[in-house]
């Protein structure tokens, strides 16, 4: 017991003497004849960021440098954090920010411009914002997803798109995530906005009564609505043949099969308008270390080599063109030409009208 | 002898025993028993008392109060100038007294379900020896570390539409709907508190009853009284310390209910944490949060406060007995079908789910056999920088969960011995206490501040840690050392209820016999108090090893750069498609459940030194 109090005591101090300081910070001149200490970049991103061990690698070998990934919730969380700890940054990179958030990031003044020589190689549709504070990585749309046996047994043809969901042969087929506490069910919100607009004969809100009519089942997150209510990622528990989740599930589904599969189990519902694109970025932190180094870091990430590691990492498309598909994606993949559009500006001004209207009439 | 301990022994021989006797030594107990009086001089002694009594309340001034207060005074001040318009739109807006309202009555019911169908089992567990007990009691913590999201597979894949239940019941009664609807019900939110609480109960209130003699009930069976009026006179006031605390841990677990809120009850039902997620985290609102956060502190200090002023009412000193006096196997057919019911009703409620999210582990492979989704926890087939090699998880939550466990009771006991001591109503002549003199009249505060950190919105305190230890000497926001003061933090209140009943228990006149016949307080405390304590310590080790284990809301909100924990774990492998994913978080759950099993297993086992076991 009392060893337990000394060791207490002594933890106690140690840990407010020397609490581990900000990353090591050489500025100065490395001598020529010692080898430089290694440099750290920090990147602040989400929980599902992630990257090959090799890709990684190369990039610390080549800039003799260490990155420091910090991960802290979604991508809500930690912008939240990156804006609080403005004074002084956690990190130096910001990643995983989308078109969702994106606004209220830039509005927060805590990214720098960049203009990185990579932007050349991404396409100008996915650079929203002409300062080049907030550089586009990567994008995923939004779409639904059905269980491909579930119709072929039930002698029913797949939804087309969002209206057919409302007809009564799809009664109660759907799951949908709840936009309020969710980002795939806040971009399937935005979806049905941008297909649907606010005002004309069916707007948003009306298609959202027709669907609850049609007994749509609304749950918490992504996890629950693809592992516990959809037919096929349940394993046949849950009882919807119909999910909200991305194009690249299809293929991950083909990637993460127990056998090998010459067909993708699921398919989403790509037709124009019925998706909703989430572009991710990637942006300088005020106040950060290492300028040089952090730049290295952000054209390392629109670079070839980790734009050709993204799929089967975070299951989401490259932004950089030239950047080569994995099979998988090449094969099962669909790309919708015409994903709803909704202006980011317009989302973060009405975010949460369209939230409170939506759960006014889906929940209440 | 350093001068507190030194005091106490001539305490001990001046005072003669009555009420306020009574209470005057139970004051000076804490330094009786204390093992940390140093033998120096008494001004080093004085210091080194103060000092190690306001352990506790530093560690909550420095990782709970300060960080709070910066993220509520900064999200008070938005643009420089303070303001408390979030306030008055909470008062204004009728959902939210509606959210308010909702939070407090489902947690009552919660509570009153909880310990209503504890209580036979916690009676049970405190008079009957049967085969497998600890193991039954091993398996009903279990679900305390389970994350929100396995739950809720587990019960869809027993009370959904096509669940276990539904299938038997339809082929049962030859139906060809299914009949149970729980999903996104009431229903199945206050099923949940249960299943995650019920060990709380039984853990508590068991350990308290176990100690209890059962002679004062059977005297009173034998001057007449019929078997319930002898429970509830004699047996059922006996208990209400403990009864009173697991209830209270009960409602505040449920009263900040979050993941089986927005998992299990769907969006129909927000409680305030659910609502306090939501304005940070998809609204980005922080005032409404910061107001919504205050309320929910404010109603859990006022709780405290009024259960902190009861406690001190019923608690008493009694005559504690050795289990090997109180249990005994059942012989009896009525014993033995109370202590099968209970443990069916155990079996039924918290170990059946386990058993399904065990068996679809096991089977949800279709080409690989039973085992393939745990041998691919070991492989890293896509060469990822932020692969968890299952061993590394297991070690980094266990070593999380030790340090917790070492932190919390250490602070702990300390916070409890602290709350131990009365006011000093009339006991002028005793010398008082070196340390600490201006406590007493904080000490009915003392008890609800200790409890906060339960009450307290993981998002708010997450955000606070992240705006407050920012600088050195407190540049803590990436360590990981964060990670085990959250914990600690959310462990404390568990260990502090689960000890403090039995040091209020603890008959002040044993320890005055003891000091009387010349034992050191070292040894009065070896021997009077430890062997009665130990097994509340040891609940209280539990629950902190528990807490620790299971934690997913604070660690995730913290960031941190490596040491994924467990759950952590989990919910990488959930955050993806594909049937590989799905069984890997299956096959890591059932891991966590193995790993968490064999600690209670082994935290039962502990004994300290060769002190009979009580």
């Amino acid at each position: 017991m009392r060893r337990m109090v000394v060791l207490v005591v002594v933890g106690l101090v140690v840990l407010g003497g020397c609490g581990p300081g900000p990353a090591p910070a050489p500025t100065e001149a490395p001598t020529p004849t010692a080898p430089p200490a290694p440099r750290t970049v920090r990147l602040m991103t989400h929980d599902s960021f992630d990257v090959s061990e090799e890709v990684l690698a190369a990039f610390e070998a080549q800039h003799n440098a260490k990155v420091e990934v910090l991960q802290a919730g979604d991508a809500g969380v930690v912008l939240n954090q990156a804006i609080l700890s403005a004074d002084n940054p956690l990190a130096d990179v910001l990643y995983g920010v989308d078109n969702t958030l994106l606004s209220r990031a830039l509005k927060a003044g805590i990214l720098e411009p960049y203009a990185s020589p990579l932007l050349d190689e991404i396409p100008d549709a996915l650079e929203l914002d002409p300062q080049q504070r907030a550089l586009p990585v990567d994008y995923g749309d939004v779409c639904l997803n059905y269980d491909k046996g579930w119709f072929a047994g039930h002698d029913l043809p797949p939804p087309a798109n969002l209206e057919d969901l409302v007809k009564p042969e799809y009664r109660s087929l759907t799951v949908v995530e709840n936009p309020a506490t969710s980002s795939p069910g806040l971009a399937f919100l935005l979806a049905t906005v941008g297909h649907f607009s606010e005002t004309g004969a069916t707007t948003y809100l009306d298609y959202w009564a027709d669907l609850r009519k049609n007994d749509v089942l609304v749950v918490d997150g992504w996890e629950d609505a693809y592992y516990g209510q959809f037919t096929y990622g349940s394993g046949g528990e849950g009882d919807r043949p119909i999910v909200v989740s991305y194009a690249s599930s299809p293929p991950a589904e083909v990637y993460f099969a127990e056998r090998p599969l010459e067909e993708a189990p699921t398919a989403a519902v790509v037709s124009d308008g019925s998706c909703f694109r989430q572009i991710e970025f990637v942006g300088i932190l005020k106040g950060g270390q290492n300028r040089d180094l952090t730049e290295a870091w952000v054209d390392f990430m629109l670079d070839q080599a980790f734009q050709e590691d993204i799929p089967l990492h975070m299951f989401m498309f490259p932004a950089n063109q030239d950047a080569a598909l994995p099979d998988a994606f090449a094969r099962f993949a669909l790309v919708p030409a015409h994903p709803a559009e909704v202006d980011y500006t317009a989302i973060e001004t009405h975010r949460e009208a369209w939230i409170e209207a939506w759960a006014g009439v889906v929940v209440r | 002898m350093g001068g507190g301990g030194g005091a106490v022994r001539r305490g001990g021989k001046e005072r003669g025993s009555g009420g306020a006797g009574e209470r005057g030594s139970e004051r000076r107990f804490a330094i009786r028993h204390s093992p940390f009086s140093i033998p120096h001089s008494p001004s080093f002694s004085s210091f080194t008392h103060l000092l190690i009594y306001s352990l506790p309340l530093l560690f909550l001034l420095l990782f709970y109060f300060y960080p709070l207060a910066s993220i509520l005074s900064l999200s008070f001040t938005p643009g420089g100038h303070l303001s408390l318009e979030a306030l008055g739109k909470l008062f204004r807006t009728p959902y939210y007294l509606q959210t308010l309202w909702f939070t407090v009555w489902q947690a009552a019911l919660s509570t009153v379900l909880t310990v209503g169908l504890a209580l036979p089992g916690a009676y049970v567990f405190a008079r009957y020896d049967f085969p497998g007990k600890s193991l039954v009691q091993a398996l009903t913590t279990v679900p305390f570390v389970l994350p929100t999201i396995v739950v809720a597979l587990a019960f869809t894949a027993l009370l959904g539409p096509r669940g276990l239940a539904n299938l038997a019941l339809m082929r049962l009664l030859g139906l060809d709907r299914p009949p149970l609807d729980l999903q996104y019900t009431l229903a199945i939110i206050l099923l949940a508190h249960v299943f995650y609480n019920y060990t709380l109960v039984l853990r508590i209130v068991g350990t308290y009853w176990a100690n209890l003699d059962p002679q004062l009930e059977e005297a009173a069976r034998m001057l007449g009284a019929g078997r319930w009026r002898a429970f509830r006179e004699v047996t059922l006031p006996l208990l209400s310390p403990a009864i009173g605390a697991a209830a209270l841990l009960v409602f505040i677990f449920c009263f900040t209910s979050f993941g089986v809120i927005l998992v299990l009850g769907g969006p129909r039902f927000a409680t305030l944490e659910v609502e306090i997620y939501r304005q940070t985290i998809q609204y980005l609102d922080l005032p409404l949060a910061a107001a919504l956060s205050v309320v929910q502190i404010l109603f859990t200090f006022a709780l405290m406060a009024v259960y902190a002023r009861l406690q001190a009412r019923v608690a008493r000193p009694l005559e504690l007995r050795p289990r090997q006096v109180t249990q005994r196997r059942p012989r009896r057919p009525r014993e033995r079908l109370a202590v099968g019911a209970n443990a069916g009703l155990m079996l039924v409620l918290l170990v059946a789910p386990l058993v399904a999210l065990v068996a679809r582990s096991l089977t949800l492979s279709e080409t690989g056999g039973a085992l393939a989704f745990y041998r691919q926890l070991f492989e890293n087939p896509r060469g990822s920088a932020f692969y968890v090699a299952p061993v590394e998880a297991v070690r980094n939550s266990l070593g999380f969960a030790l340090a917790t466990v070492a932190l919390s009771l250490t602070l702990g006991l300390l916070a409890a011995a602290v709350l131990l001591r009365p006011a000093p109503a009339r006991a002028p002549s005793l010398p008082s206490l070196p340390s600490l003199p201006s406590l007493p009249s904080l000490r009915p505060l003392l008890d609800p501040l200790f409890m906060l950190p339960l009450g307290t919105s993981a998002v708010t305190l997450g955000l606070g840690y992240i705006v407050a230890l920012d600088r050195p000497p407190l540049n803590l926001r990436t360590s990981p050392l964060l990670v085990i003061l959250a914990h600690t933090l959310v462990a404390l209140p568990f260990v502090v209820r689960s000890v403090l009943p039995a040091l209020r228990s603890i008959n002040p006149r044993l320890r005055e016999a003891a000091a009387l016949l010349g034992a050191s307080p070292w040894r009065v405390w070896r021997e009077v108090d430890l062997p009665i304590v130990a097994r509340a310590v040891l609940v209280g080790a539990v629950f902190a090893f528990t807490v620790s284990m299971g934690e997913f809301g604070a660690t995730s909100l913290i960031a941190r750069p490596e040491r994924p924990t467990m759950p952590i774990a989990i919910y990488r492998f959930l955050g993806r498609p594909g049937v590989a994913n799905y069984g890997q978080a299956l096959a890591m759950s059932t891991l966590l459940m193995l790993v968490c099993t064999l600690g209670f297993l082994a935290i039962e086992r502990f004994r300290v030194g060769e002190v009979g076991e009580f």
